[in-house]
């Protein structure tokens, strides 16, 4: 058997991983664009801000392939020949598969504003090769300018926070972090930034890019050195074009399966049902590409495998405050702004939507089993929950099986 | 493989697994005097509420959301045991948010912490079992 997995993140290290759950023999080849070994690229600002090194930023050992016993194909898949069964590189080579899995991520949206075109010094923040080149134009006297308040373009302004002179982050929404976030609960983590020096300009859009300046919207300008693009991603579906059915990314089932017999796709490229809302929708997060890599992996081995507990769900930490959330904001509200922490659930027809934790972030995951289980709230004891995350809040049977069983 | 389960009929809410853990992580010999004045972040906590209490500290799941949601591969399974690299964490609380237990903490060492059944500091039998005087917490091979 040959597998064949286009990608090298999260989702292609975990159908490796996947596949030799049941497939000690089968030969292996992962392509990557990258001339890295499987790194992790959430780390990126955490590279700018020296608290990893490039070593520290691999996500699996250097002897992954080795011990896996699969081949590391640097070079770029063009085309997908599903009917000969052959991934097509740019340099003219094709490769052979009998199961494919497409795992090529997202790649960073670009806005097409005026004058964009001219500037020198913009930066997108996907990847270590981006990291690098910022890396090397930052300079304390230089100014940046963000556009994008979500986690890649704040998570870049936490990673740069001492390495410029002046940090903007603009925004056409009126509150930051929008896709996770709610009003309040932006502003929180908004005032904190400021508090560390970081400004926002936010229900602002950028008419036109002059030479180290910004003109918005109202005609007020801003003064720049360096751009960062982080507006948003989208997924990366080219290669399965009239192969498999593709939305905003490529669908695939709870199997990780596309509609394409024998291929497979997972991580960021794809869209799949969100079990908080019902709805099928990119999850662009490492948890659910790992998860979803893995499914794939074992599949293609002929294993029998299901992911279909999907959440949009997010852990991240912005100067020192840590922010958790999951699942979708609709429903009735439990609110609690306590001890400098923010907290809000949302809950409708008997379960657990989706939740916002601010600061005190501790047993998050228990609020993420509620919604991921969708477990019914009148089982256990939800007021006591609320206040705190807690198994006590679970019936004394569910209690003795989750900590007197061996857990799967 | 053996794991550490418990029993909230017998647990006294009295605590002191949570100082023979915190105090495994120690390099020191007298506990009472290890402990004193010092506030303690354990990996095995007390959940109480009323009269019923109990422990609860990592299952070391055979499928742990933890470790495949780890963004560095600093959580990984070894020999059925899940460890964390403290090296490679850099405290983004994925494992957090992921663990339906609430058994993977904060800590101020800058990395998270987490039950490792003692594996780096004793051998054997875990701190806290050893040390739960009521026979509320076990370690041993259950289906």
């Amino acid at each position: 058997m040959k597998y064949v997995i286009i990608g090298n993140s999260a989702a292609g290290a975990g159908a490796v991983e996947g596949i030799r759950q049941v497939d000690k023999n089968g030969e292996i080849t992962v392509i990557t664009n990258e001339a890295h070994h499987t790194y992790s690229r959430p780390l990126i600002s955490y590279l700018l801000m020296g608290k990893a090194s490039e070593d520290k930023m691999k996500y699996r050992p250097d002897s992954f392939y080795k011990d896996n016993n699969c081949n590391l194909l640097y070079g770029t898949v063009t085309k997908i020949d599903a009917e000969t069964k052959q991934a097509a590189l740019a340099d003219g080579s094709r490769v052979p598969y009998d199961r494919l899995l497409v795992a090529t991520g997202s790649s960073a949206f670009i806005p097409p504003f005026e004058g964009l075109d001219a500037l020198e010094d913009k930066f997108i923040f996907m990847g270590l090769d981006d990291a690098r080149k910022l890396d090397a134009a930052l300079c304390p006297d230089k100014r940046v300018l963000i556009v994008g308040a979500g986690l890649i373009g704040l998570k870049c302004a936490e990673g740069i926070l001492n390495r410029a002179q002046r940090i903007t982050v603009i925004d056409l929404a009126p509150g930051i972090l929008s896709s996770i976030l709610d009003d309040d609960g932006a502003k929180y983590v908004q005032s904190h930034l400021e508090s560390k020096g970081i400004e926002f300009i936010l229900s602002r859009s950028i008419s036109r890019l002059e030479e180290n300046t910004a003109v918005l919207d109202g005609g007020e300008t801003v003064g720049f050195d360096i751009l960062i693009l982080a507006v948003g991603v989208r997924p990366n579906t080219s290669l399965l074009n009239g192969i498999a059915g593709i939305d905003r990314g490529i669908v695939i089932n709870e199997r990780s399966e596309t509609s394409a017999p024998g291929i497979y796709a997972a991580g960021d490229c794809t869209q799949s049902t969100d079990i908080s809302s019902g709805l099928s929708r990119p999850m662009a997060l490492l948890p659910n590409a790992y998860i979803q890599g893995e499914c794939a992996g074992i599949n293609m081995a002929g294993g029998d495998k299901t992911f279909d507990k999907a959440i949009p769900m997010n852990a991240a930490g912005f100067c020192g405050l840590h922010v958790i959330t999951a699942g979708n904001y609709t429903g009735d509200v439990y609110a609690e702004n306590k001890d400098g922490s923010y907290k809000r659930l949302f809950y409708k027809s008997n379960a657990l939507n989706g939740y916002i934790l601010i600061g005190n972030v501790e047993k998050a995951g228990i609020y993420t089993s509620l919604i991921r289980e969708r477990t019914a709230l009148d089982t256990i004891d939800f007021e006591l929950v609320c206040r705190k995350p807690s198994l006590m809040a679970f019936t004394k049977e569910d209690r003795i099986i989750k900590l007197g069983s061996e857990s799967t | 493989m053996k794991r550490i389960y418990v029993n909230e009929k017998w647990c006294l809410g009295c605590h002191l697994c949570e100082y023979y853990c915190a105090f495994s992580d120690m390099d020191e010999t007298d506990m009472a005097r290890a402990l004193k004045d010092i506030k303690i972040n354990p990996k095995i906590k007390i959940e109480e509420e009323g009269d019923v209490s109990f422990a609860v500290s990592c299952r070391h799941c055979r499928e742990p959301l933890c470790v495949k949601g780890c963004i560095t591969g600093a959580l990984s399974i070894n020999d059925g045991v899940i460890t964390i690299d403290k090296e490679r964490c850099v405290s983004c609380y994925t494992c957090i948010l992921c663990c339906p237990f609430g058994a993977v903490s904060p800590s101020l060492d800058g990395a998270v912490q987490k039950c490792e059944l003692c594996v780096q500091t004793t051998s054997g039998t875990p701190a806290c079992v050893r040390g739960c005087p009521n026979g509320a917490i076990v370690f041993e091979e259950r289906g």
